[in-house]
This record gives structure tokens, C-alpha cells and sequence, in this order.
């Protein structure tokens, strides 16, 4: 059992940085997600933790030990990696042995480890077949089998999941989840895939650009995001935003061209009468009578899910498209009108300049 | 490209390249100087004194009538050699390609002489053509041929071509039907169906297609003539009658071994290796693809 | 393709067939001999196999021919060493230089590699005096050693398996470093095993190129005992004005033949993939 934490890490390739100073506690026992676009850093944070990255400045502990100079090898972590890296040669049984072998463990013991990990996985009529007879979810349990062998103080995935098909992803990300529940190890788990992230994650690390947007639960990022960037990566369709200014009593938005909206909290002195980006989730517009505070919309399509309806339409002109959920079947027709309101609990406020959160 | 995972040791690395840069700078980088030093060296006949004799030993050797002819009879072997080396593959290649039903049976009788060291292959043939014992020559006599090949130059040359063509035909066969068989079938099938015949789309479709592998089979059978044929020649004439089949390599072994000429043999060497690296460096084009550095 | 042109097929069978009996012909005919005894292959020209087949073999084995002084079966078995010895040794250094190569990065890594490039275009025929010499100096004349190691440094080896090792994942390498395995346990326990296809095709044609080796066992064999098969037969058809032992001789080439041959009829697949990877 450990915690891992990060201490204001750099990496640079060459002269090229591509993290700038993360820093993150990881607890005993928990699932953090690391999500972010592909490109922004990632999977090297994850290979630092590993220790097949040099570190380029900062401290990585793990149960308060710098780990910075140990080998992977001596880190007590396992990895999952995305094309799973069993060796084609090797038995199932032997493929989740080796790492046993190499540490010189008793026959016995290997036996009963294996045997035990196969069971868990259900992988015990597989442990005589070779990786390249066996389909893309049995390889994946290998290379969980792999890690869970070893007993590790942390387990870290990067993207173990993206080489399936959708419907087995769903299932085995159950299974990934069950499993962190039976094991409870600390676990790092990288992905691009939102709805894996909120699904699975105790908390999410979001990336972009090699920099840490935020770090928080699922439901805190999906309900305070931090900055406009995880406001939008977060969230499907993503939430829609509008340009505006907050009136010099704070007490309203002046959308540009599409009305004004009444915002509660009032907002504080230093954000009065300043350019401001606002931002509503598809799903939290409503319908609403004409009228003040409410939102114009001009219909443009619509895609009819079954469930839910999405409305995709403008607010005035020269805006561009934004989008609207609504519950159950609708038939706008295209250039409708439709008038929208917000609580304003529901409005997420943006400093245009610094694309951070206003308020809270 | 480039590896993104590497170990880190100091030494092992060395360790691993030892044994065949040490193989490599004993036996074939230092005896190539050596070759290059002593081409301009002239030993005197006791072999006490060396002395520097710049290229001399190079304007020897070009004035020398032997090795003027040697490099003509190197010619004429080498380029028959590919000639019908290559032809005859290529004929058979394109009929392989063809068959459908017995392909690979064909494909077996045809690659294996390849298996046949050169040496062999001309024993087999001398045994044919041995004026005394050989049956081919024993037909030849009777249609009026008088065939001699240990007294005649040109049968000699026929006789060494035929034998170092031979195996290199299942060298060629392989290489060319490999060619043939990755010519995408659809190119083949749209000509015949604008109505070409077998023989038109194999010269306008087939043929063009197989240019990169013709070019490389020509420069493997001119180095295969130069330089592997030196079995053929010394087991069936060496280098005979009367110098009709000394080709340049055999000279080299002849000059160095027999005749003790030093300088000459050394000089000797230093040109058939740079035709060699030249043909090696005009290798390199289709090598490069592999080797990506 | 579907084409219904009956004549054509024929015609193309007719030709192959013809091409598979010409070249196997002076094969052929070297068979025949083999199985006759002196008197009939010097006085007519037997085309079918005669009576004395194991009493050609059993005397080419076990008594050789005129002067040479060295049984075919102690021959063959010189042959043997060598070509073993050849195939065994290109595979295992270039297996290394590759390893180093390509997953490590230290200083002359690129010398090295040019260094290794250029023996590619040196073969023994054009350096022949000077390396006779270096072997003579080593002292290494006649013996296995001076016939093997000249002739086991190897580019063409050395590429293919680079290029083998760049298609293996990087992953791979890193789960063995997670799981706590050196270089060298990586060579053995994983890289070596993938590599099985390669080193078999490999091992195919260097064997057939180290049993056909001429000119170098010509150059540092004098003594018998060291002789390979290849010399042998040459030194059995060197008789000056005598009658060489065609029966024997040929018995001997039939025999020099065959392992090679075997090879490359039984492990066609290994033999066509080696060449074709090769390229030489
Ligand atoms: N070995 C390397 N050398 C140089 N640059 C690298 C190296 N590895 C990664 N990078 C760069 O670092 C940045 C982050 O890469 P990383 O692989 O961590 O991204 P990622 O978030 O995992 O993306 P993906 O979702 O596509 O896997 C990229 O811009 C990449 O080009
Ligand atoms: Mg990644």
C-alpha cells in the first residue's frame, strides 16, 4: 500500500519542456485518472512515475521515498502498457511468471500466485496459450494478470483500453473498477477518454499543454471545472460558451447580441464590467416564455437521440452554433425560434484573459 | 530510426560489438591496407628490402599484355555469365509464374543447384565435357566438332561460362519469380482485358515492373562472376589454355602463390577491390532502404 | 486469372519440364557415375545408374582416391566444422553487434556500424595475399580456428537482425525492465526467442555458404587432416597425364552436394525467406 506524490515536476526532451511543473498527492489506495487531449504529457508523467523517464527536475516519492534514482525494476510498480508488450513467446503462464522468475521467487509461490491472478481473471483454461491465440480482452487481462502477480505498491495503465472494440471496453472497464475495489492499490491510470475517466477515477488529474488544469473528483470537475479548457474537454456534447461582459453591479451578463442573464452570487467588485466568457452545459438550458434573462435561439438542426433531443441552433447572426439537450422527442422545426433561461447557479463563469474560473 | 528505449552500461555495449569489430579489423580491414600499402611497395627478389614505389606497380601492371587480357577475359565471362544467367531465369520465371497447378515443384527442381557449391558445379560440368570421358563431348566429336577444351581458349571459355552460369540460373529464378509473384494480379488482368496477349503484357507490364529486381540481379551475378567463380576457373583451366580463361581474380591467386609477385598481385588486388566497392556502392541504393542511417 | 488458352498451358509445362531436366542433367549424369565402376564411365557412356554404388561410396568414405591422403568421410566432416562453425558464428556475433547497436547508444556506435558496412565490400578474393598472411602470423594455418573465424564477420547478418530488432516494441523492453531484467537477460529471454524465424532462415543459407567455401580453405589448408571436401575433390581430379578416379570423384561430389542440397529442398521455406531477406 502507498501514496505517490509528485513534487513540481519538469520534463524536457532535448530543449524541448513538456511538463511544466506538476504536483500532485496521490492517496493510499486510490484511482487517480490522469485525462487530457493527445500530446499534452500524459503518458510521460506516467513513465516518469514508472521510472522509464529521467525526471528532468522535481521529486517523485512513493510512501515518502524519493524514488528519482531507483531503477523500475526496484519502484514495487507494474505497469499495463497500451498494446499490452506480452512476450510472443511466452505462455500466458509464463508471460505473468517472468517478473516472479526474475525476482527469484520459490516455484511454489510463482505456481500459486499465477493461479490465483488467473482466477481473478478468469484466465485459468488460457494459461497454456500463446498471447497471438488469444482475442484482445483475454491479452488485456494478461497483462492486468502481469502486474497483479507482483503484488505491487502501485499499479499504473496507460491507456490500457483504447485497443478494444466499444462494447468490450465498457466491460472491462467494470472489471478494471471491480478489480481496484478486491485489490484497493493505488492505481495511475491514463486515458483520452472522458467517460472511462468519470467512471473510474477517485479523482482526475486534467492535462493540457504539459500543465495540470485541475485536479479534483469527477463530479467537481464536471460541476466547478476550473478553467475554460476542462469546461470543455469535460462534459458530452461540450458545454457551450458565450462571450459577454458583467454588468458594473454584478449583477447580470451582457451576452453579446443574444440578451442578458441574471447572475446569482452577484459577482465581486473585480470582475464588474469586464470581459468575461460564460459557459452552460447543453443539458442545463431550459425552455422558458419570452422575456428578460432569457436566451434567443435560432433552430438550426436537430439529432434525435430517443431519450433526449439535441437542439443545435444560434442566438443571433453572426454567433456561432451552440447546442441544447432537451429530455424526451422534439420536432423544431429548422428557424424556429426557441427563448432558453439558466438558473444561475448553472452559469460557469470565465476571466476571458486568464480563461480561470470566476466566483465559485 | 531510432530506438526510444535503451539500456544504460558503459561497457557492455562494447562488449557486445567486440568480437565482430576485432573479426572485422583483423581479417578484413587491416589485410585491405595491407593490400593498399604493399600495391605501392616493391619488394626486391631476396625479400629483404621493401621499397616505396609509388604507382608504379599500377603502371606495371597496365602495361603488362597478361593482365591486359585478363581484364578483357574478365569481360567477356563476367557479362556472359550474367547474360545467360538472367535470361534463362528470367524465361523460366516468367513460366513459373504462369503454371498454376505444379508451381511449387517446378520452383524446388529449379532453386536447388543453388545449393551446389561452385567448385561442384564445375566438376560436374568438366566430367561432361572431359575431351576423354566427358558424353557431351563425345556428341560434340560427332557432329564434327573438334572439341578440346584443354587445348582450345574459346571452348575453355564456353566451358567455365556454362558452369558458372548454371547454378546462378536458381539464383536468378528465385529472385525473378519472387519479382513476377508481387506484380499485383489486377495489372495483368486489366491488360488482358483490353486484349493483350501473354507475351505483350509480360514485356509491357511485367518487365518494366521487375526493373529494380533486374538491376540488383545484374550487379549480384557481375560480383558473383568477379569474385565467387574463382572455384570454376581453378578447378577446370586454371586460368588456361594459354591464359584464355585468366580472369582477374584467378590472376591475383596465380600472381600471388605461384609467381611471388608481390607488388603486382597487391596492386592487382587493390583494383578488383575497388570494382567491387563500386558495384557494392551501386548496391547500396537498394541496400539503403534496409539500412536507413 | 481464368484464360483458356490449352495449348499455352501445355507449352509452358513442356518448357519448365525441359528447364527442371537441363538443369538437372549434369547432376544427373554425375549420379550415373557414380555407380559404375572406372572401366565403364572410361570406355562408354553409362545413362543409367550401374551395380556399384556402395562400393564407390564405401571406398570414396573410407579410402579416398589416388594422392589426397584424406578420406571423403574425414573431409566431410572438415566440411562440416566449417560450414557449422560459419553459420553458427555470423549468427552469434551479429547477433550481438545488432543487440549493441540497436539498444545502446555509446560512442563509435556509428563507426562501428560503418565499420561493420564495409566488409560487405571486401570479400577474401580481393584481399587474399594479405589475409593469408595475418592467419599465417596467428598462426591459425591449418586449423578449424584459421578456416572459421576470417569468415564470420558478417554486415549482411548484422542488418537483418537490426532491422528484426527495430521492429520489436518498446514496450516489451520496458515491461522487462519493470520486471526487473537486465540487458543481457533481455537478449536471452526475449529478444533471442523472437528472433527464432530469422536465425533460422539466416542459419539456412550461411550453411550452404560456408559448406560451399573454396578459395579460403584452399588458402590456409596443407595439410590433409584439415582438407574440406571441396579441396579434396579438387586435389582428386589433379593427376597431371594420369586417369583421375571418376568413379570416386563423382561418389565424392555426390556427396559434397547433398547436404546442401538437403537443406534447401527440406527447409525451402527458411531457405527462399533467407535469401530474399538477405538480399546476398
Ligand atoms: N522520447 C521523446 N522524445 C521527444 N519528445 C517526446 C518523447 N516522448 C514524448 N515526447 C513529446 O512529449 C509530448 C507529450 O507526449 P506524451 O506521449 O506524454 O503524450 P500523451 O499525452 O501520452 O499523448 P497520447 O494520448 O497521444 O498518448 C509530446 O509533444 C511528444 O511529442
Ligand atoms: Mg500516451
Amino acid at each position: 500500500m502507498a501514496d505517490v506524490s509528485l513534487r513540481d515536476i519538469y520534463k524536457s526532451f532535448g530543449q524541448n519542456e513538456v511538463i511544466h511543473g506538476i504536483s500532485c498527492d496521490i492517496h493510499d489506495g486510490e484511482f487517480i485518472v490522469i485525462l487530457g487531449p493527445s500530446g499534452c504529457g500524459k503518458s510521460t508523467v506516467l513513465r516518469m512515475i514508472a521510472g522509464l523517464e529521467v525526471i528532468t527536475q522535481g521529486d517523485i516519492a512513493i510512501n515518502g521515498k524519493v524514488v528519482n534514482q531507483l531503477e523500475p525494476a526496484d519502484r514495487d510498480i507494474a505497469m499495463v502498457f497500451q498494446n499490452y508488450a506480452l512476450y510472443p513467446h511466452m505462455t500466458v503462464f509464463k508471460n505473468m511468471a517472468y517478473g516472479l522468475k526474475i525476482r527469484r521467487m520459490p516455484k511454489a509461490e510463482i505456481e500459486e500466485r499465477v493461479q490465483r491472478a488467473a482466477r481473478i481473471l478468469e484466465l485459468t483454461e488460457f494459461l497454456d496459450r500463446k498471447p497471438r491465440q488469444l482475442s484482445g480482452g483475454q491479452r488485456q487481462r494478461v497483462a492486468m494478470g502481469r502486474c497483479i502477480v507482483r503484488e505491487p505498491k502501485v499499479f499504473l495503465f496507460d491507456e490500457p483500453l483504447s485497443n478494444l472494440d466499444a462494447k468490450l471496453r465498457v466491460q472491462m472497464r467494470l472489471e478494471l473498477r471491480n478489480l481496484h475495489e478486491t485489490l484497493g492499490i493505488t492505481s495511475v491510470y491514463v486515458t483520452h477518454d472522458q467517460v472511462e475517466a468519470m467512471t473510474l477515477g477517485d479523482r482526475l488529474i486534467i492535462m493540457e499543454n504539459g500543465y495540470v488544469e485541475q485536479i479534483g473528483s469527477p463530479l467537481e470537475v464536471y460541476e466547478r471545472p476550473a478553467t475554460i479548457f476542462v469546461a470543455g474537454f469535460i462534459g458530452s456534447p461540450a458545454m457551450n460558451f458565450f462571450e459577454g461582459r458583467a454588468s458594473r453591479d454584478g449583477q447580470s451578463l451582457e451576452l453579446s447580441g443574444s440578451g442578458s442573464l441574471p447572475v446569482y452570487p452577484h459577482l465581486e467588485p473585480d470582475f464588474c464590467d469586464k470581459a468575461v466568457v460564460v459557459g452552460v452545459r447543453p443539458e442545463h438550458f431550459s425552455l422558458a416564455p419570452e422575456g428578460d434573462g432569457t436566451i434567443k435561439m435560432q433552430v438550426d438542426h436537430l439529432e434525435t437521440l430517443g431519450a433526449d433531443t439535441l437542439v443545435h441552433g444560434k442566438s443571433g447572426e453572426e454567433s456561432s452554433l451552440f447546442t441544447l439537450r432537451l429530455p424526451d422527442i422534439h420536432n423544431y422545426k429548422k428557424g424556429s425560434s426557441l427563448f432558453l433561461s439558466v438558473s444561475p447557479e448553472r452559469l460557469h463563469l470565465f476571466d476571458k484573459q486568464s480563461g480561470k474560473r470566476i466566483g465559485d | 530510426m531510432e530506438k526510444r528505449v535503451i539500456f544504460k552500461n558503459r561497457v557492455l555495449p562494447y562488449l557486445l560489438v567486440a568480437p565482430q569489430i576485432i573479426i572485422t579489423l583483423v581479417f578484413f580491414i587491416w589485410p585491405a591496407f595491407m593490400a593498399l600499402y604493399q600495391s605501392v611497395q616493391q619488394e626486391d627478389p631476396f625479400g629483404l628490402k621493401t621499397t616505396f614505389v609509388g604507382l608504379d606497380n599500377f603502371a606495371y601492371i597496365f602495361t603488362d599484355a597478361i593482365y591486359l587480357n585478363s581484364i578483357k577475359v574478365t569481360m567477356i565471362f563476367s557479362f556472359s555469365v550474367a547474360v545467360i544467367a538472367m535470361s534463362t531465369a528470367l524465361f523460366l520465371a516468367a513460366m513459373a509464374d504462369r503454371v498454376i497447378r505444379g508451381a511449387t515443384t517446378y520452383k524446388t527442381f529449379i532453386i536447388w543447384p543453388y545449393a551446389v557449391a561452385p567448385v561442384a558445379a564445375a566438376v560436374l560440368w568438366y566430367f561432361l565435357f572431359n575431351p576423354t570421358v566427358g558424353m557431351i563431348s563425345f556428341f560434340l566429336k560427332a557432329i564434327g566438332i573438334d572439341w578440346n577444351f584443354t587445348l582450345k581458349g574459346g571452348q575453355a571459355m564456353v566451358l567455365v561460362i556454362l558452369a558458372s552460369a548454371w547454378r546462378q540460373i536458381s539464383y536468378n529464378f528465385l529472385f525473378f519469380l519472387a519479382g513476377l509473384q508481387a506484380i499485383p494480379k489486377s495489372f495483368i488482368e486489366a491488360a488482358a482485358i483490353d486484349g493483350a496477349s501473354p507475351a505483350k503484357r509480360f514485356w509491357t507490364i511485367a518487365f518494366p515492373l521487375l526493373s529494380p529486381t533486374f538491376f540488383f540481379l545484374l550487379v549480384m551475378n557481375l560480383v558473383y562472376a568477379f569474385c565467387d567463380t574463382f572455384g570454376v576457373i581453378h578447378a577446370i583451366t586454371e586460368g588456361g589454355p594459354n591464359e584464355a580463361t585468366n580472369i582477374m581474380v584467378f590472376k591475383i591467386y596465380h600472381d600471388s602463390f605461384e609467381s611471388l609477385d608481390l607488388g603486382g598481385s597487391a596492386a592487382q588486388s587493390v583494383i578488383l577491390m575497388f570494382i567491387v566497392i563500386a558495384l557494392t556502392v551501386i548496391q547500396f541504393r537498394y541496400i539503403e532502404r534496409k539500412v536507413h542511417y | 486469372m481464368v484464360e483458356h488458352r490449352p495449348w499455352l498451358t501445355f507449352l509452358t509445362h513442356a518448357i519448365l519440364l525441359l528447364g527442371c531436366l537441363i538443369i538437372a542433367f549434369p547432376i544427373y549424369t554425375t549420379f550415373v557415375a557414380s555407380t559404375h565402376s572406372l572401366e565403364t564411365i572410361t570406355s562408354f557412356f553409362p545413362f543409367l545408374p550401374g551395380r556399384h554404388l556402395i562400393e564407390n561410396y564405401q571406398q570414396a568414405l573410407t579410402v579416398g582416391s589416388g594422392e589426397v591422403g584424406a578420406t571423403v568421410g574425414s573431409m566431410m566432416l572438415n566440411s562440416l566444422i566449417m560450414a557449422l562453425g560459419i553459420a553458427i558464428g555470423k549468427i552469434s556475433i551479429s547477433l550481438l553487434s545488432a543487440f549493441a547497436i540497436v539498444y545502446f547508444r555509446f560512442r563509435f556506435r556509428m563507426f562501428f556500424f560503418w565499420m561493420i558496412f564495409i566488409t560487405l565490400m571486401l570479400p577474401v578474393e580481393v584481399r587474399i595475399l594479405p589475409t593469408h598472411k595475418v592467419v599465417a602470423d596467428l598462426n591459425m594455418l591449418d586449423s578449424y580456428s584459421g578456416l572459421i573465424f576470417p569468415l564470420i564477420a558478417s554486415a549482411t547478418a548484422t542488418f537483418l537482425f537490426r532491422q528484426f530488432f527495430m521492429t520489436v516494441p518498446d514496450e516489451l523492453c520496458e515491461a522487462h525492465r519493470i520486471d526487473g531484467g537486465g540487458p543481457m537477460r533481455f537478449f536471452f529471454d526475449i529478444l533471442l526467442p523472437m528472433s527464432r524465424t530469422s536465425i533460422a532462415a539466416l542459419f539456412v543459407i550461411l550453411f550452404i555458404y560456408g559448406w560451399n567455401q573454396y578459395l579460403w580453405p584452399l588458402l590456409v589448408t596443407g595439410d590433409e587432416s584439415y582438407y574440406t571436401l571441396l579441396i579434396g575433390i579438387k586435389r582428386m581430379l589433379d593427376v597431371g597425364e594420369g586417369q583421375a578416379d571418376w568413379h570416386i570423384i563423382m561418389a565424392s561430389t555426390m556427396l559434397a552436394m547433398v547436404p546442401p542440397v538437403l537443406v534447401v529442398i527440406f527447409m525451402q521455406k527458411q531457405f527462399v525467406r533467407g535469401m530474399t531477406e538477405t538480399e546476398k
